[in-house]
């Protein structure tokens, strides 16, 4: 195949280059060969299998022909921290040490990207491969300074860590946000992050975390996106797993004009284990797509996955859940669970469960269902005297509390369900 | 109570009930008996404002009002309650809260205000106990995973709790133990006040040795086609239907 030469990087990068500083902790190898990727392939189309549903480049060209980063300074973020956690804000894709809460506790480490040393600086991309997706290619090559979170070996954090990513911008944005976490050798972490907009213009982000769980490490992680309207994202989470280690992660989203994530967990020791589960709702003509790897490598390990979508007016859903057994990876289990409410006749779920096994002492299982809301269960809470309206809201809000009932953290699992079903 | 005039009703163009005249008044027991299929379940929900039947005629008349006019919710609010033949079970809702707001739905409707948890902890105690229902099940999802007979005390409990002026029991005895039924039975009688109406649907005289009906009617083929005393459901249960339907076979003809 030739390769088309992407023009819509080409005008990406021009506009952006002109109003980035440079990005000083990626090394020359991976910013050749990302900026080489983003020539050739670039911003993926439709015609990109993986991207079918979402036609990236077509929204830049139409939504984000002009991108005059017209960023705002925010100075106060104090309604959106939580108080029974760390709070770390980073803000239109840098980390904002003076608007962070001071991190004062034992086994936890919080570096900037722009200050790691030489060895901190090799782990930024070892997780990812720079030449797999025009996204993880442009998130290389314009990342902002964001940070390594490290939880050093055997440190149980007891306080929660709670990532706020907030952007704004006058007009239309790109924001290349990025992290890296480690959760070191029997250390356990729990994790929210939280990506908010505000302000007038239309930003596009684009959002990588790497995300490595040592051997008998645990890491529970939320990300709750609540972009609004405003709001379009890429979200590529590459996690991997060492033996014995215990990844958990619970993604609600509940609004986003365009969200699409992309969730990579590669199991590489024994006995590890990986749990995703996703709650989205959609509405107008908005397009949640989420789309998930489970990359079983070695034997004995486990995955569990269950999203749900509640799709509304013309809005579109997408699961498309992809575990790969290696021929290694004897005696896996993976399981993989899609369901879905669609609330209007004009409202789309795509749900795609791709399997490729190549083991043979495994037990996968995959299942999706759709369907509207249940009429038998809500003629019974009509013939109990509850009306149309809240016995709609209890089935759906019971339809999520799967989902949301996975959040560790209470506070924060509170003001998820409080916020969720102000929305239905 | 409640007056239903000529009522047709029919589902995807097949006709069910067709031409069901019945008057119960307030401090009545009636049972309606009758086979398999004859309409006995679709009679409830219709009236229970199930929208997927289609009343194609009559009228139906809830202490004065034009009860076929209203939403379900507003049926249950004005006082009748169907205890389903098969209850439904709704993973997720928890039972407590479920009537939590199905009391307090029913209140604001009748201008009250929302009834204090106090004292909503309390009638709700107090009705379990009526029922013998086991506490535990208060916290469980409605129905979810309960036993036949769980289901079927639960559906009186909420009877008891919602306290309504008319009830429809849709065969709430069956698949009930002996202990059961008494308890079932129980439930009813403590609930009896002279005011409030019972339509009790079963196939058994065995419930109505505990509930001691006014009428007995038989439901044939989307009719009643017989009413009597208490002795018509003895004299069913010792001669079956076969006169019945023979009778009506040869009237129809
Ligand atoms: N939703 C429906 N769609 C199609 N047919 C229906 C529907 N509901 C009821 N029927 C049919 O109407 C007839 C009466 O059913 P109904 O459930 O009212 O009987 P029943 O008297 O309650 O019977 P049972 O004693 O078995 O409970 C049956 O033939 C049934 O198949
Ligand atoms: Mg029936």
């Amino acid at each position: 195949m030739i390769a088309e030469k992407s023009h819509t990087a080409q005008h990406i990068i021009e506009q952006i280059s002109a109003k980035a500083s440079k990005v000083n902790f990626i090394n020359d190898s991976d910013l050749t060969k990302a900026l080489m990727y983003l020539e050739n392939i670039g911003i993926p189309t439709n015609k990109d299998e993986n991207y079918k549903y979402c036609n990236m480049d077509a929204l830049f060209k139409k939504e984000f022909k002009n991108l005059d980063q017209k960023l705002i300074e925010i100075k106060n973020v104090a309604e959106y921290k939580l108080e029974d956690a760390i709070n770390l804000v980073v803000l239109n894709g840098h980390y904002s040490e003076s608007l962070s809460d001071k991190v004062i506790l034992q086994g936890l480490h919080l570096t900037a990207f722009s200050d790691l040393d030489t060895s901190g600086k090799k782990l930024i991309s070892s997780l990812v491969n720079v030449e797999s997706d025009g996204f993880i290619a442009l998130n290389t090559v314009f990342s902002g300074n964001g940070f390594h979170l490290q939880v050093q070996k055997g440190t149980v954090l007891h306080m929660p860590i709670h990532i706020l990513y907030i952007s704004s911008s006058e007009s239309e944005a790109l924001i290349n946000t990025r992290n890296l976490i480690e959760i070191q050798d029997n250390a356990e972490a729990q994790i929210i992050e939280q990506q908010i907009i505000i302000g007038k213009g239309k930003v596009f982000t684009n959002y990588l975390s790497e995300k490595m769980i040592g051997a008998n490490a645990k890491l529970n992680s939320c990300l709750f996106q609540n972009e609004g309207s405003f709001g379009y994202s890429v979200n590529t989470s590459q996690v991997q797993v060492q033996r014995d280690g215990h990844y958990d992660n619970t993604t609600i989203t509940l609004g986003g004009q365009v969200v699409r994530n992309n969730h990579n967990v590669a199991l590489v020791g024994q006995n590890s284990q990986a749990h995703l589960n996703g709650l989205f709702s959609s509405k107008s003509n908005q397009l949640v797509d989420n789309h998930t790897l489970m990359d079983h490598q070695v034997p004995h390990c486990e995955s569990n996955e269950l999203y749900k979508g509640i799709i509304n007016d013309k809005s579109t859903g997408v699961f498309n859940g992809k575990i790969y057994v290696r021929k290694d990876a004897q005696k896996t289990n993976a399981y993989q669970s899609s369901k879905n409410i669609l609330l209007s006749d004009d409202a789309t779920i795509n749900t795609k469960p791709q399997l490729e096994i190549y083991a043979d002492d495994v037990k996968c299982s995959h299942g999706t269902s759709t369907g509207k809301i249940d009429e038998e269960a809500m003629f019974y809470l009509n013939a109990r005297g509850i009306g149309k309206e809240s016995a709609r809201k209890m089935l759906l809000a019971s339809f999520a509390r799967e989902v949301i009932s996975k959040i560790e953290l209470d506070s924060f699992r509170d003001k998820i369900t409080a916020l969720f079903e102000n929305e239905l | 109570m409640i007056t239903i005039k000529n009522l047709h009703a029919s589902v995807d163009g097949k006709e069910i009930l067709r031409g069901i005249n019945l008057e119960v008044k307030a401090g009545e027991i009636h049972a309606i008996m009758g086979p398999n299929g004859s309409g006995k379940s679709t009679l409830s929900s219709v009236l229970a404002g199930k929208e997927e039947y289609e009343v194609t005629e009559g009228e139906v008349l809830f202490n004065g009002k034009n009860l076929l006019e209203m939403p379900a919710e507003d049926r249950a609010r004005e006082g009748l309650f169907l205890a389903f033949q098969y209850p439904v079970e709704i993973p997720g809702v928890s039972n407590v809260n479920f009537l939590k707001t199905a009391v307090n739905e029913i209140r604001t409707y009748k201008g009250l205000e929302a009834m204090a948890p106090k004292d909503f902890l309390a009638l709700v105690k107090d009705k379990q106990k009526l029922v013998e229902l086991d506490g535990k099940l208060a916290n469980r999802s409605v129905n979810e995973g309960f036993s036949g007979g769980e289901k079927k005390r639960n559906e009186i409990f909420q009877m008891a709790v919602l306290d309504p002026c008319l009830a429809i029991l849709d065969e709430t005895d069956s698949g009930l133990d002996i202990d059961a039924l008494k308890i079932v039975a129980n439930g009813v009688n403590t609930l009896k006040d002279g005011k409030k109406a019972f339509l009790v649907i079963t196939h058994y005289q065995r419930l109505l040795d505990y509930i001691v009906p006014d009428f007995v009617h038989i439901l044939y083929q989307g009719k009643i086609v017989k009413s009597g005393g208490k002795e018509l459901a003895m004299e069913l249960e010792a001669k079956g239907y076969d006169e019945i339907k023979k009778q009506f076979e040869k009237e129809s003809a």
